[in-house]
This record gives C-alpha cells, structure tokens and sequence, in this order.
C-alpha cells in the first residue's frame, strides 16, 4: 500500500492549503499554510520516494502557479531560496567545522559585486574598450568564477587567521566583513570599481535562453512576469546543487573530519585530520556558496549598493542556522524559511494590524484596568522595524533553552 | 577614549575568558543615560545654575551605576545560564543581547522622546579651548577624556591589586575552581566583575557622548569593534594593556586619517582610517596574539 494515512493526510492538506491560497490571494497566513505543508512533509512517515515526489510537486508545480497567479508570493519565496542558500553556506562553517563565522555576508557582497560589476556598465570605468556590459550569456560563467573567488578569498582570509582562538576568529571576520563593506563604499576612487554609496545599477539578467521555445509554443508571456519565476527556478536549482554537495561531503571523509575538529580539535589533530586544511576547506566551500548566491541576488535585484551587505545580515543568517540547529540541513533550511518569512511577512503584517488598530479608534476594555484607546498604541511601536530585537531575543532564548536548534542533526552515524 | 571601552572588555575578559559582545551596547546606554540625565537637568532648569563640575559628577555617576546594573542584570539573564557550557554557545548569546540591547534602547527612546538620536546639551564649560603654547591648544572636552581614562586606570589598579574584592576577581580569573575551595563567591564576583566592566562602559559611554554630542542606539558597534582590537593590541585581560592598546590604536588611526591621504597621493583617504583599525586587529593577532603587552589570563585549551 503505497498511499498511507499519512500521506492522504498531508495531500488532503496541501490542496486546502492551495485552494486557501488560491481564494484569498493577499491572505499571509494562506501562504504560510502552503508553506507549513513542507514541514509536515519532513516529519511525514513515508517512504523516501514518496516525500521526494510530493516535495518536488508542490516546489517544482503548484509554488510556481501560485506565485504565476500573485508575484508576491514567489518574491516571497525567491527571497527564503536566497537565504536558505546562504544558511547551507554558513552551515558548513558553523554547524560542521565549528568556526563562529560573524562575516559572512562578505562574501555574499564579493560575488553580488562580482556579476554587478562586470554585468553593468560599470567596468567601462576602468577597462576601456566600451565591452561592458557583457550579455546575460555570460551571467552563467560568472555563477561558476563565483563559486571560485568566493573559494579563493575564504582561502585568503582563512589562512592568517584560522589559527586564531573561536572567539578571536569571530572578531576577526567581523573586521573582515567591515573592510569588504568599507572597500566597496570607498572604491569609488581613484579608480571607480563599485561607485561607492550610489550602488551599481543596472545589473544584468540571466539569459532567456528558453525563449525561442515559448515563442516556438505560441505562449505569450511578457518578461516581468517570466523573470521571477526563472529567478525562482534558478534558486531552487540552486539550493538543490547546495543541498547535494552538502550531503555528499557531510557523509565524506572531509564532513567526518569537519566534525572531528568541531567536537575536539585537539584529539582530531592527534587522530591524523590535517586540521587547518580542514577548516580551511569547509571556510571554502561556505564562502563559495555565498559567492554563487550573490551573484543571483545582484542579477535578481539589478541594482545593488553597500547597504544590503551589513552586520545584520550576517547576524540574520547566523540566527536562521542556531535557530534550525547548527550543523543539520533540514535545520538550515527551516531556519532560513522561518527567519525569513517572520522577517518580510509575519513582522510587517503585524505591523500593519497594529496600524490598522490605531486607525479604527476602537476602545480595549481590560477588566479592572479600565478602558483602553486603541488609537493610543505609540506609532514608534513597529514590529518591522524592531527584526533585530527579534534576532537577539532568537540567539539568547536558543542558546539558552535549546542549543541545538529546533531541527537537531542526526547523531545515529556519529557514534 | 578607546582605552576606557577596552579597559571593559578586559575586565570581564580577564575574569570569564569571554568576550562580552554587548558591551559595546552598556557603552551606548551610558551614552543616552548621560543624556536623559542632562536633558532632564535642562528641563528643571539646573543646567546652567548648577556648578558645571557637580552636573559632570551627577551625569557620569547616574551613566556608571545604571550601566554597572544594566550589565550585571545582562549577566544574570543571557550568559549565567550558559556558564560551564561551550565557548560558542556564550558567544552567540552575547551577540544575541547585544542584537536586543540596541533595539530595546531604541524602542524605549522612541516612546520617550519620539526619537532616537539624541544630542547633548552643550555646556559652556566644556566648550572651551586651553591654550598650552601659542600654536597648542586643547579642549577641555579631550581633556576631560584624557584625565578622566588616566584617573580610571589608577583606580582599577588599586581596586584590583589592593583591595580585597580585587583579590576575589583575580583568584576568580586564575582559576574558579580552586577560587571557590579558597571560600570566594565566584558567583559574586562574577557579577561584580560585570558590574565594574558595565560601569566602566558607561563612564565611557557618557563621556563619548559628551565629546560627540550626538548619540543614537547603533553607535557603539564601531567603537565597540575598535576597543576590542585596542584590548586584543596591549593583551587581552591585561588592565595596563588595554589603556596602551587603547592609546596606540587612538593614535595610530589618527595618524592614518590626516596622513593616509598624504602620502598615497589622495589616493586613500581618511574613509579608511575604520579600515586601518582591523587591518591592525588582524595582523596582531597573526604575528603577535598575545598583544604587546603579554596576555594575563591562563594559557587555556582552544
């Protein structure tokens, strides 16, 4: 019997929550409820085969259609893809080899200002000849250049400072994630490479190398509404490569001595693991993914400057990986799902109730205490303004009550 | 001005052998206590009647108590559960509190004042310039830093090597084990080494606001980054190192923001001097970790 109770179940509820989807197009908590559907699927009892199937169903045809029906929700969704990339990325550093990485999102900009650079205008500035900006056939080398700045620079930064103490490390790439953003806020001169503040614009985008067959099948799409979800394709061809190279190396020889290292470096070492070439290679891989994503976040948003590369978004990705449990996948994964949509939807749209509560005046009657003017709620209490306190208020309540994060690895191969 | 926040850092540094990520917020929150205290003396009136020196006391010493509170209350919520626990764990919560700690203080700061960049009251005293020589002169703001950082040190020295709670926090750093055998409240002390860290945090933190002026809930995080690489420069938990760390970086990034553009030809300007200050961090700890003037804390496992 292929079709348990279970997985009528989850069905059952995947269609409702896609018919919610459907009918109330503006509705978030209908798209959270699609996007719930993929955590049952994890838990789901099922044969492997059966949850690939369904999972790639309602990632690979009806994310698609609802997105096809309300952008919204593929930007919604093109955005988790982004991040969940990057959390693999950070995955590998924190969760497998151990090394508080607190600058990652340097080299996300390295690989963001890569594609940005070379695919816009901007590099007539200092190469001459007028060849840029190269055509969006290009746009794939460069994913894959990417993938080896991003390995080269890890490498760079690694080698010095690998040896340092955790706590020293995670200062140190801090610093580093501090240069690479004053670098290319200042690289405006003397040879304009990043234009500074004012950010790179416009970006090129990936080739429509499959737009002779919908020509050839008569559809007749216009490209604001094909561009996102190719984007949203690319993602999650993306993730998935991620997703592999990440399982086949945990299961490796070098995913054994990434955790060797992690739980004592000491014994690790004395066991034969080279250590630092370790490290250095797991900083590698992680640097490398940012890398490649970043290269489709520039392409994706056309327009990237300085700003989307602080602090807080290393912070923001550190927070997906504690919150799903450093070192396991599906935990990145959720982490990344979760931080994200609390971030663009569950954050504003509590934003806007509370506006909406201001607004209609109503009274709050609180026994014993009296009533209440809802209009009086202060305009400066935001929810979406306040993500880092959310953040904070992750790491602390984590690390205190649940240091392995919500979707611990598994430690059946361990012993 | 880096010495004092360095000198925080080294504290509990010395004492946990952690890195207190949120210090750099108990810095900011004895900036904006320095300034709800002077803006609340303005309002009152006392402002300008009060004897400048006396309004200098009452701010700095309400911006040291609050945060030496504020700091040990940060203790006992996000990094006591933690202790005994592995090092990363204790880091991430630090971030974590330091994440909260900037959002809180600005969410307060928005109901208080409907805004959350404050700037000082000026006070007259302060504004002025001492001449040393015809061509030197100096303000008696950096003055007030300079003196204040030097009056700091002397007292923590004493505090630490004269007295006996100082013998408590240094059994403490040595080893907490046999400490608490010996009959010390580690626990205690603990608290209390934040408490000094905090408030020296906050004397800082008063004291950049008033050479500012202008202070918002994220402007710690550069100084913050910045004292610890002056910690990291004299040797972490190393009270005299982090004053010359401190000082050195002080001078050092003064030196790269007027020359840098100088002599690579207005190629690199001051916008670097943030840059130079990391570049500095990273190559100490690659050539010299143990800072110039030789890590105190016991050599531990990694």
């Amino acid at each position: 019997m292929i079709c348990s109770l279970p997985v009528l179940g989850l069905c059952g509820y995947i269609a409702a929550s896609c018919l919610l989807a459907f009918w109330f197009p503006q509705s978030v908590l209908a798209f959270l409820a699609v996007e719930a559907s993929l955590l049952w699927l994890y838990y789901v009892d099922a044969p492997q085969k059966i949850k690939l199937f369904i999972g790639a169903l309602l990632l690979i045809v009806l994310l698609p259609i609802l997105g096809w029906m309300n952008g919204y929700y593929l930007e919604v969704a093109i955005q988790i893809g982004i991040f969940v990339a990057l959390a693999l990325g950070l995955n590998i550093v924190v969760g497998f080899v151990g090394l508080l990485n607190l600058g990652f999102v340097a080299f996300y900009a390295i690989g963001a200002y890569l594609w940005a650079i070379f695919g816009s205008p901007q590099a007539n500035e200092f190469i001459p000849g007028g060849l840029f900006p190269l055509s969006s056939n290009w746009f794939f080398l460069f994913l894959i250049l990417s993938v080896a700045l991003g390995a080269l620079t890890g490498v760079l930064l690694g080698l010095p400072v690998l040896r340092l103490r955790g706590d020293y490390l995670a200062i140190v790439t801090l610093g580093f994630a501090e240069v690479v953003r004053a670098l290319v806020n200042n690289l405006d001169k003397p040879v304009n490479l990043t234009n500074g503040p004012r950010g790179i614009a416009p970006i090129t985008k990936p080739p429509l190398f499959f737009q002779p067959l919908l020509e050839y099948s008569g559809l007749d799409v216009s490209e604001a509404k094909l561009y996102p979800l190719y984007f949203y394709f690319l993602i999650l061809i993306i993730v998935g490569v991620i997703i592999r190279v990440t399982r086949r190396l945990e299961s490796s020889r070098v995913g054994r001595a990434w955790k060797a290292i992690r739980e004592d470096e000491v014994a690790a070492a004395a066991m034969g693991v080279p250590v630092v070439r370790m490290k250095l290679l797991g900083f590698a891989v992680g640097a490398s993914f940012a890398s490649a994503v970043g290269v489709l976040f520039a392409a994706k948003q056309v327009f990237i400057n300085p700003e989307s590369f602080t602090f807080m978004e290393s912070i923001g990705v550190l927070a997906m990986v504690i919150l799903g449990g450093m070192g396991s996948i599906p935990g990145a994964i959720l982490g990344a799902t979760g931080v994200t949509i609390l971030n663009l939807q569950l954050l504003k749209g509590l934003s806007l109730w509370l506006n909406g509560l201001r607004q209609s005046g109503a009274e709050l009657v609180i026994p014993l205490l009296g009533s209440y003017s809802l209009s009086q709620i202060p305009a400066q209490f935001e929810p979406a303004k306040y993500e880092r306190m959310v953040f904070g208020l992750i790491l602390i309540v984590m690390m205190i009550f649940r240091p392995q994060g919500v979707l611990p690895p598994s430690k059946e191969r361990k012993k | 001005m880096y010495a004092l926040i360095a000198l925080g850092y080294t504290m509990v540094y010395g004492v946990l052998e952690f890195i207190n990520f949120a210090h750099s917020e108990i810095f900011v929150l004895g900036a904006f206590v320095g300034v709800e205290v002077m803006l609340l003396l303005e309002s009152a009136g006392f402002l300008n009647t009060l004897h400048p020196a006396a309004v200098l006391l009452l701010v700095i010493t309400a911006g040291m108590v609050i945060s030496g509170f504020a700091a040990m209350a940060l203790e006992r919520v996000a990094y006591r559960p933690l202790l005994g626990g592995p090092r990363l764990v204790a880091l991430i919560s630090a971030i974590g509190a330091s994440f909260f700690l900037q959002d809180g203080l600005r969410l307060f700061e928005s109901l208080w004042r409907n805004t959350f960049y404050l700037s000082y009251p000026s006070l007259e005293f302060l504004d002025q310039i001492v001449p040393l020589t015809a061509t030197l002169v100096i303000p008696v703001k950096s003055m007030l830093v300079i003196v204040t950082a030097l009056a700091t040190l002397a007292g923590l020295h004493v505090f630490v090597n004269r007295t006996k709670l100082g013998m408590g926090i240094r059994a403490v750093a040595q080893d907490p084990d046999t400490a608490s055998l010996m009959g010390v409240p580690v626990k205690r002390v603990i608290a209390l080494t934040f408490f000094v860290g905090g408030a020296l945090g906050g004397l800082a933190g008063v004291l950049f606001g008033i050479h500012y002026s202008l202070v918002n809930p994220y402007s710690g995080f550069i100084p913050g980054l910045k004292a610890f690489t002056a910690a990291v420069l004299g040797g972490i938990g190393n009270i005299p190192g982090a004053m010359v760390g401190g000082m050195l970086l002080g001078l050092l990034e003064a030196f790269a923001a007027s020359y840098l553009s100088l002599i690579t030809d207005g190629a690199f300007g001051a916008e670097y001097k943030d840059v130079f200050a990391f570049l500095v961090l990273i190559l100490i700890l690659i050539f010299r970790p143990k800072g110039l003037l030789g890590e105190t804390v016991r050599e531990s496992k990694a």
